[in-house]
């Protein structure tokens, strides 16, 4: 029952906030996490075509052995990550808080610029008090 | 036969409503035969506003007394006021007093319609003349007009007579603002701080009015308004004791 890592992937594929929380996943270096994201965009826009019938989302949860990501795409294309332990039941409703605060605390700040990487304090500071130490 | 009883009446009601389609479709039809008259009706209707949906400068002022504006569509609006500012103004100093001329004009039509709203509203209505009647006024009444909520302080400096100080714990307009390190200065409440000088102005008490980020620990955002009063004020209330 841990959030181990949560990102913010652009509608580009750039990675634009990556944050780690509980300890439990090894640290990749930065350039390692931007090829992961970059390859996980990918990924995503090709499976959003592989349904037989009709069109469908992407790929939505991606499980390890240890690990699952939950990922939620947003209908302006940005995608929300969110690496937590494989039992945990909160990953959906916590993606959708990430979700309202990054409406409010970033596309509500006139200091951001869209598709650059997110540096706002209120971000971080409302994410950290969404997710804590990653503990549930 | 309890059954039959209502159903007669069904068909003279569908009967009628039958008869009068008939009744206007020969007008309809008509209508659209002579197509100069219906679309000169028409177009008369629509340019007129019609008694459902009177001109904007014609609706009672007072019936927007309590309506409120939706704090996310005022949040979009004041971060694309502050980037449209940004993109046009060198330095810090120069932003502030952009936001505070937007603010001025704010402040000048938000007292006009408050005054308007309390002579229509009580049977005396009063003009503050003494500074602390009007501070207090602007410390409650212009916050409420204007944020739907009374500041949270309002002091007098110890050291400077002239300067009175509004402070707001958590403003409105910078809820959702992070402001750079690098700008660490800019206080997007400038804004605030012209609708404030504004009203000070209307009412005769000119004075400078500027914001400064206060943060405490259990309010990042606290913001203060700083009010430097000009002389001529201090003067005619020195007289008015």
């Amino acid at each position: 029952m841990a959030i181990f890592s949560l990102w913010v992937i652009n509608k580009a594929g750039g990675l634009v906030y990556q944050r780690s929380f509980a300890d439990g996943l090894a640290a990749l270096t930065s350039n390692e996490y931007l090829v992961l994201a970059g390859t996980l965009h990918g990924i995503h826009a090709i499976t959003s075509r592989l349904s037989p019938i009709g069109s469908s989302s992407g790929v939505q949860v991606i499980e390890g052995e240890t690990f699952k990501m939950n990922i939620l795409l947003t209908v302006t294309g940005t995608k929300f990550v969110l690496i937590t332990s494989i039992k945990d039941p909160t990953a959906d409703s916590v993606l959708q808080k990430v979700y309202d605060i990054y409406a409010d605390a970033v596309m509500k700040n006139p200091f951001h610029t869209p598709e650059m990487p997110i540096r706002s304090e209120g971000f971080d500071s409302r994410i950290g008090t969404l997710i804590g130490t990653g503990q549930t | 036969m309890a059954y039959t009883q209502p159903h007669p009446r069904l068909s003279v009601v569908s009967n009628s409503s039958h008869s009068s389609v008939d009744h206007l479709s020969p007008t309809t039809t008509s209508r659209f035969s002579l197509p100069s008259v219906p679309s000169l009706h028409s177009s008369i209707t629509t340019t007129k506003p019609g008694p459902n949906r009177p001109n904007i400068y014609d609706r009672p002022l007072n019936k927007t007394r309590s309506a409120e504006v939706s704090a996310s569509a005022f949040a979009f609006l004041f971060s694309e006021v502050v980037q449209y500012t940004q993109k046009r103004v060198s330095g810090i100093n120069d932003l502030e007093r952009q936001l505070n001329t937007l603010g001025y004009r704010l402040g000048t039509r938000a007292l006009e319609l408050m005054v308007w709203r309390a002579e229509g509203s009580s049977k005396a209505p009063k003009r503050e003349l003494k500074l602390l009647s009007v501070l207090m006024m602007v410390h409650t009444q212009v916050w409420k007009a204007v944020f739907g909520k009374g500041a949270d302080a309002l002091e007098r400096s110890v050291e400077n007579p002239d300067e009175y100080m509004i402070i707001d714990n958590d403003p409105l307009i910078e809820r959702h603002i992070s402001v750079p390190r690098d700008m660490s200065q800019l206080s997007c409440s400038s804004f605030t701080a012209g609708i404030v000088e504004a009203v000070l102005d209307g009412l005769s008490f000119p004075a400078r009015v500027t914001s400064h980020n206060t943060p405490t620990v259990q309010y990042p955002n606290r913001t203060t308004i700083l009010i430097k009063l000009e002389k001529s004020v201090l003067e005619r209330e020195e007289l008015l004791k």
